[in-house]
Parts: structure tokens; sequence; C-alpha cells
């Protein structure tokens, strides 16, 4: 085969004016017209009628033929750019994570938009950019299998997919997509100080649709803490995950939740796992005060802080959410008491040491006295004997 | 071939008494240890086959009320004893109280241990089974008390400082494990898994003793009652084989659930 269409026959190119949709047809409605590599040259018309672009003119994208001399054309022709009339998206996506992928690997629009000539728009239940659809769509290249052209992202779809958002979404198409933390075209790594999901920009990224957490997240000691720049301060992710995003009300994420303050809080949260509550949680139940009951979750103040939940003014009130009987004195319990902290819990201090010399005390007494006279009556003659009568 | 004679050392009551220490001491500690522990491997699956926290705190209460009954029930009949003029409770050679004589006692003993002497003449109450008995009183003070601390802490709050709930929530861990070890390693050794009791002394659980081996064990008690005349009074016939094989059951369950406990608690130190 030759490196030239054959057609039907050929359309000779008489007329000033670029060809028509019509006159296009004429060679590229025929199934069996193919290229040199032998794909097909087939566009299906009524497809393209029913697509988006469908009251364009093959020209208005194939501007190279527009003004070409002779047919047929030759197979190479110019690359579309869509740019021409999407010029903001497709800036986007040469700026993005997608778009700086190397050599072919790089997305195009038609990695997410579809098959050129059948692109439909993102409110048509079909396309692939259809809000119910995308999590689809990402997930071909972030599902954990090779994508289209061996290309694989990130597998995050299927956490996504058992997701509270995305439970959500099956109910109501206002709740999150890929897309509405990521945006669309111009997705950048979350390094990225742009991203939306860079870690500081997340309170901002989660709070366009949870304003009161961000409102009071935006208060709390943590934020300042991110906001000046501190990488290991918490935002919404930190706790609540990126892409997995269990219901708060599970008592898995719930106990998740402790541990991860203990991230940072190392000292409190082995503290607390020597009181009844961490006691509790270690071992899988939730109807006792983990760090957020005590400490609020969004709003984190110091405890020097008037705000905070846990300072000498509001103390009495938090405690009695559990102990509603509690007294001034109930409160003067140390829920993070360390043993091992003579300075700041002097009397649990002087108490494990009793303790543990009594233990060590009785253990040593008894444990030598059992072992001499375990050793002594099995060597004593007359025991058998005893026995015996 | 089984004696004839025994001799009564428990009665009824006293009886009764360790066998609801034993049930309730064994049921606090395995729902307690589990939270004791809760970073062991066994803690979780055992908490939530004992029906999760709800259930196991029920239970843990549940035991503490008997436990706590029985100590009750034990102080009340020696303060009746003691009222009605019973002599020999608070001192001389039938009280539990330690007195010179068991120091005394102690020392005889570990000289026969290394082979020094003889082996003492005891009389009715040794000194290790003193300490046995006086150490459920520390117990139960210790743990009875932090216990009920824990149990109703804004009720204590009222007159208590704030600090003594942490102290309370240490002590009674701490008690427990000492408790648990002393038991398990200390009491069944002296008491049923020593060369001569091996596997188990059934005393406690019939009640009676062959006057041979009574004889024996506590010449000073024997003498004192053949010469007081009240040796016949304190003969008993043999204990019904049914019991006995009742109690050796028993006893051997308790057993094997004390040094499950013990062992857990030595897995978990250990994982550490």
């Amino acid at each position: 085969m030759s490196g030239v269409l054959v057609g039907p026959f050929v359309y000779a190119q008489t007329q000033s004016v670029p060809p028509d949709n019509d006159t296009c047809q004429t060679c590229h409605a025929d199934p069996s017209m193919v290229r040199a590599d032998g794909r097909p040259a087939l566009v299906r018309a009524d497809a393209f009628t029913a697509s988006v672009h469908g009251v364009l003119g093959c020209v208005d994208c194939h501007a190279d033929l527009a003004s070409a001399a002779e047919f047929p054309h030759p197979e190479r022709l110019a690359r579309v750019s869509c740019r021409s009339c999407h010029d903001e998206p497709a800036a986007g996506l040469a700026g993005s994570v997608h778009g700086m992928l190397s050599g072919a690997a790089a997305l195009q629009c038609t990695s997410c938009h579809g098959a050129p000539h059948q692109i439909r728009p993102s409110s048509d239940f079909e396309s692939p950019t259809y809000k119910l659809q995308i999590a689809g769509t990402c997930g071909q290249c972030h599902g954990g299998l090779a994508g289209p052209g061996a290309r694989r992202g990130p597998a995050v779809a299927g956490l996504f997919a058992d997701s509270i958002h995305a439970v959500a979404l099956e109910r109501t198409t206002v709740a999150p997509t890929c897309t509405d933390c990521h945006r669309s075209h111009d997705i950048l790594r979350r390094t990225d100080a742009k991203s939306p999901v860079h870690p500081p920009n997340i309170p901002a990224t989660c709070g366009a649709c949870h304003g009161e957490q961000r409102r009071l997240f935006g208060a709390s000691v943590h934020a300042a803490q991110l906001a000046a720049g501190n990488a290991g301060a918490p935002q919404c992710a930190s706790c609540h995950t990126a892409h997995r995003m269990a219901a708060t009300a599970s008592d898995e994420w719930q106990l998740a939740a402790v541990e991860q303050c203990g991230t940072c809080h190392r000292e409190a949260l082995a503290t607390y796992r020597d009181s009844v509550h961490g006691q509790v949680t270690a071992l899988g139940f939730t109807p006792v005060a983990k760090c957020a009951d005590c400490h609020e979750s969004h709003q984190v103040h110091p405890v020097s802080d008037a705000r905070s939940s846990v300072s000498t003014q509001n103390r009495l009130t938090t405690c009695r959410a559990c102990h509603p009987a509690a007294t001034a004195n109930f409160v003067q319990f140390q829920p993070h008491a360390n043993k091992e902290d003579p300075e700041r819990s002097p009397e649990l201090y002087y108490a494990a040491l009793f303790m543990d010399g009594l233990l060590i005390g009785v253990f040593l007494f008894f444990g030598a006295h059992t072992l001499l006279w375990f050793v002594r009556e099995r060597n004593d003659s007359s025991a058998e004997e005893e026995r015996r009568a | 071939m089984p004696e004839a004679r025994y001799v009564r050392r428990f009665g009824r009551a006293e009886r009764a008494q360790h066998l609801v220490l034993i049930v309730t001491f064994l049921g606090l500690a395995a729902t307690g240890l589990p939270l004791l522990f809760s970073d062991a491997a066994w803690a979780r699956p055992t908490a939530r086959l004992v029906g999760g926290f709800g259930v196991t705190g029920t239970l843990h209460r549940l035991f503490a009320v008997g436990l706590i009954g029985v100590f009750l029930v034990h102080v009340g009949s020696v303060v009746a004893r003691l009222l009605s003029g019973e002599r020999g409770i608070l001192w001389g050679p039938t009280s539990l109280v330690p007195q010179p004589r068991d120091v005394v006692e102690l020392c005889r003993h570990v000289q026969w241990f290394l082979w020094r002497g003889p082996k003492p003449a005891f009389d009715r109450y040794t000194y290790w089974e003193k300490f046995d008995y006086l150490a459920v009183f520390w117990g139960m003070v210790i743990i009875g008390g932090s216990g009920l601390m824990l149990w109703f802490p804004e009720l204590f709050a009222r007159f208590l400082p704030g600090w003594t709930f942490n102290v309370a929530l240490l002590v009674h861990g701490e008690e427990a494990l000492l408790a648990v070890g002393f038991i398990v390693t200390i009491h069944f050794f002296n008491s049923h898994m020593r060369p001569r009791k091996f596997p188990m002394d059934m005393v406690m659980f019939t009640g009676v003793v062959p006057e041979g081996e009574y004889a024996r064990e506590r010449p000073l008690e024997y003498a004192r009652l053949q010469s007081a005349s009240t040796l016949e009074a304190r003969l008993a016939p043999p204990p019904d084989p049914a019991l006995v094989r009742l109690a050796r059951l028993g006893g051997l369950l308790a057993v094997a659930a004390g040094l499950g406990l013990f062992l857990s608690i030595v897995v978990a130190v250990l994982s550490r």
C-alpha cells in the first residue's frame, strides 16, 4: 500500500472555498478506507453531529485543510490544537502534572474528554467528564492498573470509591469528586505551592464546602503553625485522610485519629495510654474520652488560651460532658499524669516508686523463699516416706 | 490405703468463703487484665470475647461486689466471734496475727532450707499462711478502695483531691499484678504444688486433714489438742470421695486459669 489514500473516487479541488463536511465525508464515510498503518480513516457523521462540536466544520479544527490546494490531502496533517478555541483549559493542561509528563506519557485533551470526533459536554451523562463519570475517568490511570498507554498514577481511585464523598455522590452531585479538590486541567503536585492540595492550601480547599470547620480550624493553634510554615502541622487531610475519607462517627476513624494526634504529641499519647481513657480506646472501644473529646477537634487552642476547652476556666464544663457531677476536685485529676515525672506528678511518682519497691520486695523475698523450699523439700528423704505413710 | 481418722481444720463457712474468693479473684483478674495490658496482642480479642467494653466492665464490678461482700462477711464473722468472747483470735498460738514466734519460725524454716537445722514445729497457722491471709486484707483495702474510687469518681471527688485518682489507677493495677503474681507463683506453690503437697492440698476444699499429716505438719497444735482432750471433738470421717473428685476438678480449673492469667501477664510484659 502506498502512502496515499485511495478513495472510491478522487475529489478534485476546483473551488477556492474550503471543503465543507459533506465534501470530507465523500472519503471519510467509507469504513474500508484506511491509512498507511491500517487504521481506519472513518469519521462517523452521525456521532460527530451529536457531539458538542457537531455544529463545527471539519476544517475549523483541521485548519490546514481550509486552504489545502490538493485533495486527497497528505496523510500527515497539522496537529489539531484545541487551544485555538479553549485557551485557558489547554494552557492549564500544558502546565499541569499531566501535561508535563515526559513524551508520549503526557496527557492530551482527548485522554479525558474521549475520542476527538465524539466529545460530549460535561453535562452529558455519558461524557467521561460528567461529574459522576470523573472518578472512573481518573481511575483509568489512578486505579492501580496500567492506564492507556501504560500510564500509571498514584492508585487512589479505589480509596476514594470507599469514601464518604463517593457514597454521598451517589445521592447528590453536590458532593465532591476528584476535580473538586484537584481542579481539572491545571492539576499540580501537592508539593507545588499553587496546588489546592498543597498542605497549607487544604483548609481553603475543604473549606469551600466545609465552611464552619474551616472557620473553627482557622483560629486554632494548628492553623497558626501551618501558616507559619511548620510542615508537620496538621491540616484537614492529616486526620481525615485525603481519599479514604471515612465517616467520623466510625470507631475505626475515631481510634485512628488518636494515633494521628500522637504522631506529634508523643508524650501526651503515652500518658493517655496510661489512663483509663487511653486503655479503653487501646482495646478498641470508643465510649470514653479521646483527644478531641477534651481538646476539641477543629478549634484546638493551647491550654493557656482562655478559648481552650481544657483551659482552667473551661475544664469543669468539658469534664462534665461525660462526668455530669464532676467537682472542682475532680478536674484536678491529671489525664496525662506521668509517673516518671516527679515535677509534674509528684504524688504519682512516689506512689509508683512505693509500688515498684513493694512488688520487687515481695517477689524477691518469696521467690527466694519458694526456690529454697522447693529444693530442700525435693531432697527431703522423709517426704516420700510421709507421702506413702 | 486411706487413713480412717481425719482432723477438721476448716469449717463450712471458711471453705465457702475461699471458694467465692477463688471465683471472684480470677474473674476480676480476667476482666481487669485486658484493660491494664490494653497494648498486648491478646487484650483486644479477649475483651471482645468477653463481650466488649460494657460487658467486661459490668462483670468486673459484679465480681468486685462479690469479693467485697465475702470479705465483709468474713470480717463480720471474726467480729462476731470476738464479741461472743472467744479467745485466741487476736493473740496466741491459734491467732492469725503475726507474732514474734513467726519471725523465729521463718528463720528456723530458712535454716532448714539450708540444711542448717531441723524442720521447725508449726502451730495452727504458719507464718506464710498468715501472710497469705493478711495479704487479702491489705489487698482489699488497696485494690478495693482504689477500685471504688475509680467506680464512683464523682462521689469521691467531693472530698478527695484530683491527684488521688491518678494514684488510685496506678495502685489498682500494680496491686493487681502483685496479687495475681503472688497467688499464682507463691501461694499455689506454698499451699499446693510444693513436692509434699503436689498437686493440690485438699484441706481448703474438704475441710479435713488426715490425722497423721496434721500431727506431722502442726505438731504444736496437735499436741495441744491432745493435752486439752479436745482432739476427739475435732475428729471427722474421711471426706466424701465425690467431694474430693469435684474439688480436684475445680481446683485444677482454678490453677489452670491462674497460670493462664499469669502467662498472659508475662507475655504482655515481655512484648512491651
